[in-house]
């Protein structure tokens, strides 16, 4: 599978990670490269075969559904970037 | 002896005779701190609050109250959340980030009376095999080629600082975490003992995440009953995790019995690489005659799907990574950089805040986990990874550990590897599969490499059946006799 600058573009998009243009083709090639040594599962036979979402046979725990942390907004906010009265701040979202 | 040079086992039984406190063995560390900061093992040292806290330590112990690791000096690698405690995940853009809570496992050990001198170094989101990628820079192995120090060596990663902090006797032990070899690798390379346990023994509530499915805690030590003792204290079922396991933490310590007459150990052939230097694959051999002759019956078994963990484990992991690091949006917490919109503040913050292996991880798992390619890569993965835990499974009916080499090489020289990330995720090829099907491993030091560098094996059992595991490397650690020292370690 090649990745080229365009796809990378989207990826980095989707990433929400900015790529100057510069650095797309380095990128693509790196990501081509990796994509293509990964291409080799393709190899293994998995028909039939039921894909892992848990790696251990447990049955997951239950517990009623209610409020069991929480109260303490200042905690919270402490440690953002550029919190005002009590909220997070973003920039400007609506016109 | 120095004290520096105590195992946990040995300090616990002087603190219990009296004939050191808890005081004494923090002061000694914190001079050892000083003494190898140039290994740069620490982002962020403790040492007054380790004071504090062994100090509270020897009160307790006048009580006749005493935790597993009461007085103990260790590590806490920096991916642990810790109260008040700066905590980076050695990345810009976690900066100034102070959690208000504790992580269960940070506070586990706390509990049973650990003295925690600091927060280790670690490749960036745990992503590395070197230690080359952290924000706050590389660290520095203890070990040198002989006749050749000059050359600085990487600890392996991700937990390097913790590795290369624990055989440098700056602390006794450190907490680490594995994705997919990140105690296991670094403890070969640094001549130590690393474990990662089953998948669920640890908890993973305030441990930063990479990828939930595969992360766990687990101990470095300098020996397999130190290692023991440290997972004692760290393991057992939360609340706070539903991927933790409500089953009883056993008596690890115990299991070390030194018998393994009739064990049956597995030899995978496939672990047996073109191209894998002569070195790896003696030491192998002399693993495998020493169980052998401590009573075990070899047996040669396959696991036809080996060559497929790692490349699946580059789907898998990248994919759980995309998801887990998209909550640094600049918004909650560590930096910020602006952006003329919202969607410029992300991208300007995550540009910044990341390093380039992270920022190509998250890219990869945003591709394979996008429309069009999810059937293809990410189903696919999650397949193959059935296959590989069912090699084992199956495995498992005939045999009780396995033993491989747990890395293909030694420490090597930093920026010694190729560019290409491929060469480095190569390090992992004997580790990884047991991360794909959440077995418990353990990397002993097993002997020194032609250039006098040290070299593990690794042992891997069944789920949940540490105490086999922690049975089969006493075995090995006592046939291997490993007392090597690194050069640039105190004392």
């Amino acid at each position: 599978m090649t990745i080229d600058k365009e796809t990378v573009a989207k990826i980095a998009g989707l990433a929400r990670i900015k790529v100057p243009e510069a650095d797309q083709a380095v990128l693509a090639e790196e990501l081509s490269n990796i994509m293509g040594w990964i291409e080799q599962l393709s190899e293994v036979d998995t028909d039939g075969v039921t894909p892992m979402t848990s790696v251990v046979e447990a049955v997951a725990p239950k517990r009623k559904d209610q409020v069991t942390d929480g109260g303490y907004p200042d905690r919270v906010i402490a440690n953002a970037p550029d919190a005002v009265d009590g909220f997070y701040t973003v920039p400007k979202v609506v016109e | 002896m120095a004290l520096t040079n105590l195992t946990i086992a040995e300090a616990r039984d002087e603190l219990t005779k009296g004939d050191i406190s808890a005081v004494d063995l923090a002061e000694a560390h914190i001079e050892a701190l000083d003494t190898t900061r140039a290994l740069n093992c620490f982002i962020t040292e403790t040492a007054e609050q380790a004071l504090i806290h062994a100090k509270a330590s020897d009160a307790r112990r006048a009580h006749g109250e005493t935790g597993l690791v009461e007085g103990i000096p260790i590590g806490m690698k920096d991916l642990f959340c810790t109260e008040g405690i700066l905590t980076t995940a050695a990345s810009h853009i976690l900066d100034g980030f102070t959690p208000p809570y504790e992580s269960t496992v940070s506070q586990n050990l706390l509990a049973a009376g650990a003295v925690v001198l600091g927060k280790t170094n670690l490749d960036e989101f745990a992503m590395g095999s070197s230690n080359e990628t952290s924000y706050y820079g590389p660290v520095v192995n203890p070990w040198q080629r002989a006749g050749d120090e000059g050359t600085k060596l990487v600890p392996g990663g991700s937990s390097g600082g913790s590795a290369s902090a624990v055989a440098a006797r700056a602390v006794m032990a450190a907490t680490g975490t594995d994705t997919g070899g990140s105690i296991r690798q670094p403890a070969s390379f640094c001549g130590i003992v690393g474990m990662k346990p089953t998948y669920g023994r640890c908890s993973r509530w305030g441990v930063i995440a990479f990828a939930s499915s595969l992360d766990q805690a687990g101990p470095l030590t300098r020996t397999v009953r130190d290692s023991a003792i440290m997972l004692g204290a760290m393991a057992g079922y939360d609340a706070k995790d539903s991927t933790s396991v409500d089953i009883a933490v056993p008596d690890y310590e115990a299991a070390i019995t030194g018998d393994i007459k009739g064990m049956k150990i597995g030899i995978p052939s496939e672990y047996r690489l073109d191209g894998m230097p002569d070195e790896i694959e003696t030491l192998w051999s002399q693993g495998i005659t020493w169980l052998k002759d401590a009573g075990a019956e070899i047996v040669d078994i396959s696991l036809p799907h080996t060559k497929y963990a790692l490349p699946a484990y580059y789907i898998v992991a990248p994919a759980e990574a995309s998801s887990n690091l998209a909550r640094y949006d600049g918004v909650r917490y560590g930096l910020r950089v602006e952006g003329d919109n919202l969607q410029e503040m992300y991208e300007n913050t995550r540009a910044e805040g990341f390093g380039k292996e992270v920022q190509r991880r998250i890219m990869i798992g945003a591709y394979v986990l996008s429309a069009g390619y999810y059937d293809a890569y990410y189903l696919q993965a999650q397949k193959v990874r059935t296959r590989i835990a069912e090699d084992f499974k199956q495995a498992w009916e005939r045999v009780d550990l396995v033993l491989t080499p747990t890395a293909p090489s030694a420490a090597f020289a930093a920026g010694e590897k190729p560019a290409d990330p491929i060469a480095m995720y190569l390090n992992d090829i004997f580790t990884v599969p047991a991360s794909m099907a959440g077995l418990p491993g353990i990397s002993v030091p097993a002997g020194l490499s032609d250039e006098g560098l040290p070299l593990g094996l690794q042992l891997i059992a069944k789920p949940f059946d540490e105490e086999t595991l922690f049975r089969g490397a006493g075995v090995l650690e006592e046939a291997a006799g490993f007392d090597a020292k690194p050069g640039l370690a105190v004392g």
